[in-house]
């Protein structure tokens, strides 16, 4: 019995470290975390998970770095999903699908884009980005000044 | 606002003429000079965006474009100036034998330092590494000792041990190949990953 606790401990330790893919390095002004159905202020040494939500208010700019080195800030006003992140560290292979439904969104990206330039995509309310590698920004909506 | 809202689903604009936000896309000189690509794919139309500031745009200004500096640092001046710092990697080497840093590298540990206190929220990785002199599992222990004593030394400067992890690789990954039971400076060294 106590193995198995000790077993599911380790599991659970495990699925922790697992679900987080990136960590917020830079923020200003209002930045929320929308996880599940909660809402969490963000500040920098903060893991984020696939799934996140990340809200930046009128005052607002967050910048991430994820586990593959790429690199990703919003600007004011802007709402971005994590929609897929995976990456093995080994051999780089990963997938990391986000959408920006508004706002601005700057990106360099990382190790998995140079393994296979189909690695990672950015959706917007109208079309796809396939990301080739490396640096680009995406705008939606009008803006915020 | 509103009107994004009511819209959002590409299905609905398409069928109700109504109007989605405008969206624009622009590539960017990378920091190595050289500029990357992005593929745009709205419904079955592609646009290959492979040029510094190539930029497409949706809305009234509809098409392909290229953007000044000046209107990139308008539209994306607060995501850029928020950007990450870039991951960074350092060598430090050692002298033959122990977990003693040379005097270059002392040096180099210093402009490390300062690099790290630049960085609100660094996450350091350690990995020490050996020549080909001395028995394989000897070799394991000081890779791991040289990666640890670094670990120490940053963290008695300040930087949070916590945000540190050390691992040793023995003389597995050596940068200069070579015969066992060479001495070979270059390979005695450890790899500092900070981001």
């Amino acid at each position: 019995m106590r193995w198995f606790i000790a077993i599911g401990a380790v599991l659970l330790a495990a699925a922790a470290q697992a679900s987080d893919v990136g960590e917020i390095k830079t923020v200003r002004g209002a930045v929320h975390i929308e996880r599940g159905g909660t809402l969490l202020a963000a500040s920098p040494g903060m893991n984020v998970r696939q799934s996140d939500v990340l809200v930046t208010g009128a005052d607002g700019a967050v910048g991430v770095t994820f586990l593959d080195n790429s690199l990703l800030s919003l600007g004011p006003g802007s709402r971005l999903g994590i929609d897929h992140y995976s990456f093995d560290s080994t051999t780089h292979a990963g997938r990391f699908d986000s959408s920006l439904s508004k706002g601005t969104l700057a990106v360099v990206s990382g190790k998995m884009v140079k393994q296979s330039p189909d690695a990672m995509r950015v959706r917007t309310p109208t079309g796809v980005m396939g990301v080739r590698g490396t640096e680009f920004a995406v705008q939606v909506g009008e803006s915020g000044r | 606002m509103r009107a994004v809202l009511v819209c959002a689903p590409v299905a609905l604009t398409v069928l109700f003429g109504c109007q989605s936000a405008p969206e624009l896309v622009v590539v960017l000189p990378g920091a190595d000079g050289r500029t990357g690509a992005v593929v745009v794919e709205r419904g079955a139309e592609r646009t290959l965006l492979d040029q510094p500031y190539a930029a497409s745009r949706t809305g009234p200004q509809a098409g392909p474009a290229r953007l000044t500096e000046q209107e990139v640092r308008q539209t994306f001046g607060d995501a850029l100036a928020t950007i990450p710092a870039r991951p960074a990697t350092f060598l430090l080497y050692f002298v033959t034998g122990t977990d003693e840093l040379t005097e270059e590298s002392k040096g180099e540990l210093r402009r490390m330092l300062e690099e790290l206190r630049r960085r609100p929220s660094p996450d350091i990785l350690v990995i020490g590494h050996t020549d080909r002199v001395g028995a394989d599992e000897q070799n394991d222990r000081l890779s791991l000792q040289r990666a640890e004593r670094v670990r120490a030394d940053l963290a008695s400067q300040g930087i949070p041990a916590d945000r540190i992890r050390a691992a040793g690789r023995g003389e597995r990954e050596p940068v200069v190949p070579t015969a066992d039971g060479v001495d070979e400076p270059r390979n005695r060294r450890v790899e500092i990953n900070v981001r």
